[in-house]
């Protein structure tokens, strides 16, 4: 779709305006968004989540991003932040913590409370979260100095013990 | 099930459009309800950065599990991976398969093992963003009955193959936008009255705070375009399917009350102005002989307005549902069994319109000799 003010670029920013109860929409490339003074950056992740991650992610520490944050699919915060797009379900366990938060800010809440999933009987040895695995991630939070995460596994493993 | 290099659509069960029979609740103003769950399958990177032996070997389980789903025995399996442009765009028009899976989408290109299974009122598609994204689709509002159909594609499929689960957040989706149930409960929606009354704004602005959200007639990334709305709950995490259904059927009848109230102010404050508009519209779908779609789709909103305040009779709500899905670019390339240019498809879907409202019975119907 091409920009509506200058017809020439690609629109990238998608404005919806409700002026006395009319709705209008407005597709702008970053430039003439920019001219019009509609909040935007050059630098900012292209897709609906860029805001809400650049400010959790602000809070996180940034030291080590760019290292491979998931050890299954090797994708880092910073592929997340600029696709918006996890790389896959272990991501989850590998970003807990800033996720939690972003989780929240979504939807007011990280905790699930629709339908239960019990994983077919076929496939019970691909089961996450068992006993094993939570004293696995217990260490790692350990020896990378996460406590806050740390504490959390131990109430975990203590509810399953 | 088949695969086939070439879209048939007639072997589609129903053409894969029966939700647009107009049978349903409400049909005259809600065209259609669409519950969608996002599921992914343990085992396997997200689509978007798994390896394309990856997403075949997912294709691959899938199709294998299928012989214990049986919401979609007779199923047929199309691969859009093996497919030219135009019939992705047919099935994209057709809102059986998103823009991302079609690779229509600039941002997403088509990928390798894009596929989707259609059965009779459920379809599932195959390495969307999400591995797995099961979606079932109704005529007018008829939310339990479509959450049903994909509830119980759902529990088929789930004890098939390994969902991707987490206790705490739910069902893990590649956008965190998704995770907990996936589940996107939407409406299609037409508010001309809500529209020409300036009441939109106040109703949309409201049903925002309440948790929905609203988008145009292909959801996310699409424009409102011929008063036709998409609403659906924003939120996914920290509300059950129940309550997430039970949010959108509340405000979606709130919705229809304000619209039939609309209705009911112009017709007594506005009459004959709204009688003259809504006759214009028809009269230029009646006899132009060039529509581009955005025109095509504003006069139809307006002779459906008509058709619902009973200013024209002889005129279906499926007549005007097949309008507009059928009016549509790919629609009309297929039917005239070529590629065209945008003015040819002008001049295409004005000479569609017309046809299709002289033989279903638009015409006579004019009080006037």
């Amino acid at each position: 779709m091409l920009c509506d003010n200058c017809k020439e670029r690609d629109a990238v920013v998608h404005l919806t305006r409700i002026v006395e109860n009319a709705v209008t929409q407005l597709h702008l490339c970053e430039k003439c968004a920019a001219a019009k003074g509609v909040e935007t950056t050059l630098a900012a992740p292209q897709h609906p989540l860029g805001d809400i991650l650049q400010a959790v992610q602000q809070q996180a520490s940034s030291t080590a991003e760019d290292a491979p944050s998931c050890t299954f699919c090797g994708s880092t915060s910073r592929d997340f932040r600029a696709t918006g797009r996890l790389g896959c379900p272990h991501c989850y366990d590998a970003m807990e913590r800033s996720l939690r938060e972003l989780l929240r800010r979504l939807h007011g809440s990280s905790k699930h409370v629709g339908t239960r999933y019990e994983t077919p009987a076929a496939h019970l040895l691909d089961k996450p979260d068992t006993l094993h695995d939570l004293h696995d991630r217990l260490n790692r939070a350990i020896a990378s100095e996460q406590f806050e995460l740390a504490a959390e596994l131990r109430d975990r493993i203590r509810v399953l013990e | 099930m088949s695969t086939r290099p070439n879209l048939d659509l007639s072997l589609l069960p129903d053409g894969g459009v029966r939700w647009l029979d107009a049978s349903g609740p409400n049909a005259d103003v809600v065209i259609s309800t669409r519950m969608r769950l996002a599921r992914n399958v343990t085992g396997y990177a997200f689509s978007g950065r798994a390896r394309d032996g990856e997403r075949l070997r997912m294709l691959a389980q899938v199709r294998d599990a299928l012989g214990g789903v049986p919401s979609l025995s007779g199923s047929m399996l199309l691969r859009l991976d093996d497919m030219p442009t135009q019939d992705r765009q047919l099935l994209h028009e057709r809102h059986l398969v998103s823009k991302e899976l079609a690779g229509l989408d600039q941002q997403h290109p088509l990928r390798t093992g894009a596929a989707v299974f259609l059965g009779q009122s459920v379809g599932l598609l195959v390495n969307e963003e999400d591995h797995l994204r099961l979606q079932a689709l109704r005529s007018g509002f008829a939310v339990p009955q479509a959450f049903e159909d994909v509830q119980r594609l759902d529990q088929e499929l789930g004890a098939q193959v390994p969902y991707a689960f987490h206790r705490e957040f739910g069902f893990l989706t590649a956008c965190p936008t998704n995770t907990g149930t996936g589940l996107r409960a939407s409406v299609l929606i037409h508010l001309p009255g809500l529209v020409l009354t300036k009441e939109i704004g106040k109703v949309l602005a409201g049903l925002q705070q309440m948790g929905l959200t609203y988008r145009g007639l292909y959801g996310e990334g699409s424009e409102v375009v011929g008063n036709f709305f998409q609403l659906s709950n924003q939120t996914t995490l920290g509300r059950s399917e129940d309550e997430l259904q039970d949010l959108l059927v509340r405000v979606v009848r709130h919705v229809i009350e304000r619209e039939e109230e609309a209705r009911r102010v112009l017709v007594r404050d506005a009459g004959y102005i709204i009688e003259d508009k809504l006759w214009r519209s028809y009269g230029t779908l009646r006899y132009a002989r060039s529509l581009t779609f955005d025109e095509a789709m504003n006069y139809l909103s307006g002779v459906r307005l008509a058709v619902g305040l009973k200013l024209i009779t002889g005129l279906s709500v499926y007549t005007l549902n097949k309008l507009l899905i059928f009016a549509q670019s790919a629609h009309l390339a297929h039917l005239e069994g070529r590629a065209l240019t945008e003015g040819e498809a002008n001049l295409a879907r004005a000479r569609y319109v017309r046809e299709s409202l002289v033989s279903e019975g638009g015409e006579s119907n004019d009080p006037l000799p």
